[in-house]
């Protein structure tokens, strides 16, 4: 075991305590009573859990590829179940993006939540606690559990504090959820058969049979293919995501769709190599579908939640398109994707809820001409919006470039491909700033009255522009953009070690086929598909 | 030579900025607010001076702001083309600085403040993209460019506005993702870096075995995606832009946007690709063939408008092509007159647009058909309007004869008798559209509507925009006489 694992390099159990806190201020926190006391308690605890997770970055070992920070401790023996907990380059970035962004949670609910605020933090925390989990477990049982603890908790928050649609909402995404982890369990079982063990640091470096490999990978693909959201699989995420609160939708697009792209990188690609090169024009083509597909959809849309759930799914279709494309550049780029996903996206469902609580409309005809009355916001508003469509020197642009590297360097024509999701990107987003920023064409225009001011819409001045908490929040995020937009390299080099050693063990190609049948049978269509790009390479 | 490293090649990008800041900060008081403008493009174009003996003596500075991933940085250089885009820009900004006061205070114009502050962001820019080192750097700007000056565009937020803007947007902004954003992921997997080739024009940056079918695709998706330059078909979204207010048109739409496009082609073919390249590829003369088709066309368009802005709009569309059509000819005169012209045409054209905005606030005329006999009431106005269509023309002694004649040199160095007729055709077209305008201003008839007498340009407003005009009008004769100043800074560049 030990050759896998770096021990804690600190002397104290810090991904313990990271893991635990939430959970355990989510039982403490039951014992307060007022709302404004629960508001600051979550915020006083996803706050400590931020501070406290910060060492993971400062304390890592850049240069080696093992796992970090672990604690392995025999939970139930006879199931094979430990308590195996640890982080390496791939992991540990989104366990600090996790950290990062739940303190804004809390804060974007501040006044929005009206009802229930003890249970509302409670779950929040819950949420938290189960997500760290996941992208931290070093044992597939303890995968699996602390990722079906995600999903009720997410389901309550949705169902008991989501809008009008709820409860359709809700069962849908639990079932699309559900639905995809049965298979996944049924991958885990397989492979505790095959092996013997639930330990994946093992698991990542055993060699299975080809055809093992086919249904290992098809089993663990489908649910992380339903968290992503892959198309056909994500018509879960618009309904989700208009009707959960804000913080709702912060969390599921910052933090959960990442825990699929993680799922790929952590099970599919390592566990199943020869698959995964034997899949790989399959989801290329896939991921290029929820890149123009995602695009198209939220150019249609006049819902601006809608219209960002949408885009979410273009943009996470680069995240596994960069995965897919299994080199370099691109599983960089599809991790850094990740990590620009969940600041921006998540920025702009908190700048939705801001102007949710003011207009209580999240249509665009609705909320309009906010230019005048609302500067601040729409400073920011144009900020994340840029950021979202990859202008350069925000984050998005880094991330979205790399991995057009990685295509144009093997496909042109994938590459091509992913650029009409750019130019969508930009399409969509610039019309949702203009109608917002702006007043539209019919009529109150030009003014001459002399000052500045004088473009009030349908609201009258009412509007009161961000306050100080808003702003903060806001701000905290901007920092991000521009860092990763300008000096990526300090998170480059924290995955850099362990996406050279995932390139390694993914080898570079189907490897031709052996004695195994399947592998035979499914080659003549591995060899098809991957003919139509071959003319293509440079 | 190697350059010098200073973070001195920061400042003509910095004090833009800073400018607009400060802008923003003192909008509640006009005065104050106007004299920031003013004195941060005084600043600006000092930074860009304090930079020009060194690089007329043959030197260049250089700046590695910040590295994103190998190859792909935020860096600055100064080079002699730099120079001479930066050096003009800079300038013409101070005069358009004291006209632009004249003219959003004589139209009262709302939302001011906003104008000031685009305005600068755009300005700090384009000096930014002068100052690139790299194709990343340079679409960088070349992206802020298009964002900042879309406000500048909807000012009015009229229904035109509005139209106008959101072709310009669209125009640019799928320009960019379209073609630019594959250009420069192609170039950096053929050659592992997108920093340009300073140190000469002919070499480039591509390895001799690099697939030459890229690195066509390459440099057409470059040739196209820089659409500020206005290279048909993709010159649409510029007369459309031309419902900004004038100054906006005058610097921006005339010397800056443009000119950031213009000088993008132009960085791209000379330090990217290098004119070997693009001679054994056959690209120069392909390239040559498209611009001259959008000099011949705009011209001819430009004849059948009747809105001044509108004219001069499709002028610029011509014109622009010809700094195009100098360097894609590859010969040491032709690309001498191209890149001549970046100085030449900026002069000449920012008169055009400045007299168009000075009739338009004097007399409140924007149709040609309605200026009879106006030459008489607005006199200096309508004098440098003269002689900055003469440029236009290429009659000497005014600038524009200059670069048309090292053209025509670079036509005949390459023997194209086709190149050359459409340089003598598209200024007899020149010639077509211009002469009109002046004649009828002295020597037609006044609308019978025309009821008042006297001059028009001694209101004090009006007269912050004469004289800027009348500055630039001249300097437009004096670059003409005496070349030497530009002649020699681009003869370090292009080495003969």
């Amino acid at each position: 075991m030990e050759q896998y694992l770096i021990f804690n390099q600190l002397n104290y159990p810090i991904i313990s305590v990271v893991l635990l806190l939430p959970l355990i201020g989510a039982v403490l926190g039951l014992l307060f009573k007022s709302d404004k006391a629960q508001l600051w308690w979550g915020l006083g605890v996803t706050v400590a859990t931020a501070l406290a997770s910060l060492p993971l970055y400062t304390r890592f070992d850049r240069t080696t590829a093992l796992y970090q920070f672990v604690e392995v401790r025999h939970w139930l023996p006879a199931l094979g179940l430990d308590y195996a907990v640890g982080v390496d380059g791939i992991s540990v970035l989104l366990v600090l993006l996790t950290t990062l962004v739940m303190p804004l949670c809390v804060l974007c609910s501040w006044s929005y939540i009206k009802e229930r605020m003890r249970e509302f933090i409670f779950v929040l925390l819950v949420i938290e606690t189960a997500m760290i989990g996941v992208f931290v477990s070093l044992n597939t049982l303890l995968f699996f559990l602390f990722w079906e603890a995600m999903l009720i908790p997410m389901y309550l928050m949705i169902a008991i504090w989501g809008g009008p649609r709820k409860d359709y909402a809700s069962i849908k995404y639990f079932l699309y959820t559900f639905a995809g982890s049965i298979f996944f369990l049924v991958a885990i079982i397989a492979l505790y058969v095959q092996t013997g063990s639930f330990f994946i640091p093992e698991l990542m470096t055993h060699s299975f049979s080809f055809s093992f490999q086919i249904w290992i990978f098809l089993g663990c693909a489908l649910a992380f293919a339903v968290k992503v959201p892959m198309f056909p699989l994500h018509t879960w995420l618009p309904a989700a995501h208009v009707e959960a609160p804000t913080a709702g939708s912060v969390i599921l697009a910052s933090i959960m769709l990442k825990l699929g792209g993680y799922g790929f990188l952590r099970f599919c690609l390592p566990m199943a190599p020869e698959a995964t090169w034997y899949f790989m024009p399959w989801l290329i083509a896939l991921s290029l579908v929820s890149i123009i597909v995602g695009g198209y959809l939220a150019l249609g849309q006049s819902d601006i939640k809608k219209l960002i759930a949408y885009s979410s799914v273009g943009h996470m279709g680069f995240v596994t398109l960069g995965i897919f494309l299994l080199n370099d550049q691109g599983l960089k780029g599809a991790m850094l994707q990740m990590i620009n996903h969940g600041v921006t996206t998540g920025a702009l469902f908190i700048l939705i809820g801001i102007i949710y609580e003011r207009t209580h409309s999240r249509e665009m005809s609705v909320n309009r001409a906010l230019g005048a009355m609302m500067p601040v916001y729409v400073l920011f508003l144009g900020i994340f919006s840029l950021s979202s469509f990859g202008f350069p020197g925000t984050n998005s642009f880094v991330s979205e470039f790399l991995v057009l590297l990685a295509a144009f360097s093997k496909y042109p024509l994938v590459g091509a491909l992913a650029i009409v999701g750019a130019i969508l990107a930009a399409a969509y987003m610039l019309r949702l700033l203009q109608s917002m920023v702006w007043a539209d064409s019919d009529g109150h225009g030009h003014h001459d009255d002399g000052d500045d001011h004088g473009h009030g819409a349908g609201h009258g001045h009412l509007l009161k522009d961000l306050n100080a908490r808003e702003i903060g929040t806001l701000s905290f995020l901007t920092i991000f953009v521009f860092w990763i937009g300008f000096y990526p390299a300090p998170l480059l080099e924290v995955m850099d070690v362990s996406v050279t050693q995932l390139i390694d063990q993914i080898g570079n190609g189907l490897p031709p086929g052996g004695d195994d049948n399947l592998h035979q049978a499914l080659t003549g269509w591995g060899n098809k598909m991957t003919g139509l790009f071959t003319p293509l390479r440079p | 030579m190697e350059p010098m490293i200073t973070s001195k090649v920061l400042l003509a990008t910095l004090i833009p900025m800073v400018t607009a800041a400060l802008v923003m900060a003192t909008g509640r008081t006009p005065n104050l607010r106007e004299s920031i403008s003013f004195v941060g493009a005084v600043l600006t174009f000092i930074a860009v001076m304090i930079l020009a003996p060194g690089v007329l003596s043959g030197g260049a500075y250089a700046l590695n702001l910040i590295t994103l991933y190998p190859g792909i940085s935020v860096s600055f250089y100064l080079d002699p083309l730099g120079l001479v885009f930066a050096g003009t820009a800079s300038f013409l900004w101070i005069l358009a600085s004291i006209y632009c006061i004249g003219y959003m205070r004589g139209l009262n114009e709302h939302a001011q403040t906003r104008f000031y502050v685009c305005y600068a962001v755009s300005v700090g820019a384009a000096m930014g993209a002068a100052f690139s080192a790299n194709l990343f750097t340079l679409y960088l700007f070349y992206e802020i460019v298009s964002i900042f000056t879309y406000p500048l565009v909807m000012h009015h937020q009229d229904k035109e506005g509005y139209e106008g803007a959101r072709k310009y947007i669209i125009y640019l902004m799928f320009t960019s993702k379209a073609m630019l954003l594959p250009a420069m992921a192609i170039i950096y997997v053929l050659t592992g870096t997108l920093d340009f080739n300073m140190s000469g024009i002919s070499g480039g940056i591509f390895p001799a075995e690099a697939d030459r079918m890229m690195v066509i695709i390459a440099y057409l998706l470059c040739l196209f995606g820089f659409a500020k330059a206005g290279i048909m078909p993709l010159h649409n979204w510029l007369p459309d832009a031309m419902v900004a207010p004038t100054p906006v048109s005058a610097l921006l739409h005339a010397v800056v946007v443009v000119k950031v496009g213009v000088f993008s082609i132009c960085r791209v073919m000379l330090s990217l690709f290098g004119i070997n390249l693009l001679d054994v590829t056959g690209m120069g003369m392909f390239t040559a063939y498209v611009v001259s088709f959008t000099i011949i066309t705009a011209s001819i368009i430009a004849l059948t408008q009747t809105n001044l802005k509108a004219r001069l709009a499709y002028s610029t569309v011509s014109q622009l092509s010809y700094i195009v059509l100098g360097v894609a000819m590859l010969t040491p005169h032709a690309v001498t007159g191209g890149l001549l012209h970046i100085a030449n045409h900026a002069f000449a054209k920012i008169t055009l647009f400045f007299c168009a905005g000075c009739i338009f606030v004097a007399s409140g005329k924007k149709d040609i058909s309605e200026m009879g006999g106006l030459g008489w009431r607005m006199p200096v106005t309508m004098a440098a309007f003269a002689l900055a269509s003469l440029s236009m023309i290429g009659v000497p002694p005014v600038s524009g004869f200059v670069s048309k004649w090292y053209l025509a040199l670079g036509a005949m160095d390459i023997g194209s008798i086709f190149l050359l007729a459409v340089l003598l055709i598209s200024s007899l077209l020149n010639a077509g559209y211009f002469v009109p305008i002046t004649f009828k201003a002295f020597f037609g008839t006044p609308l019978a509507t025309d009821t008042g007498s006297g001059s028009l340009e001694r209101q004090p407003l009006v007269l912050l925009m004469v004289v800027p005009l009348l500055i630039t009008g001249i300097i437009s004769v004096l670059i003409g006489i005496w070349p030497d100043l530009f002649l020699n800074t681009i003869k370090l560049m292009v080495g003969s």
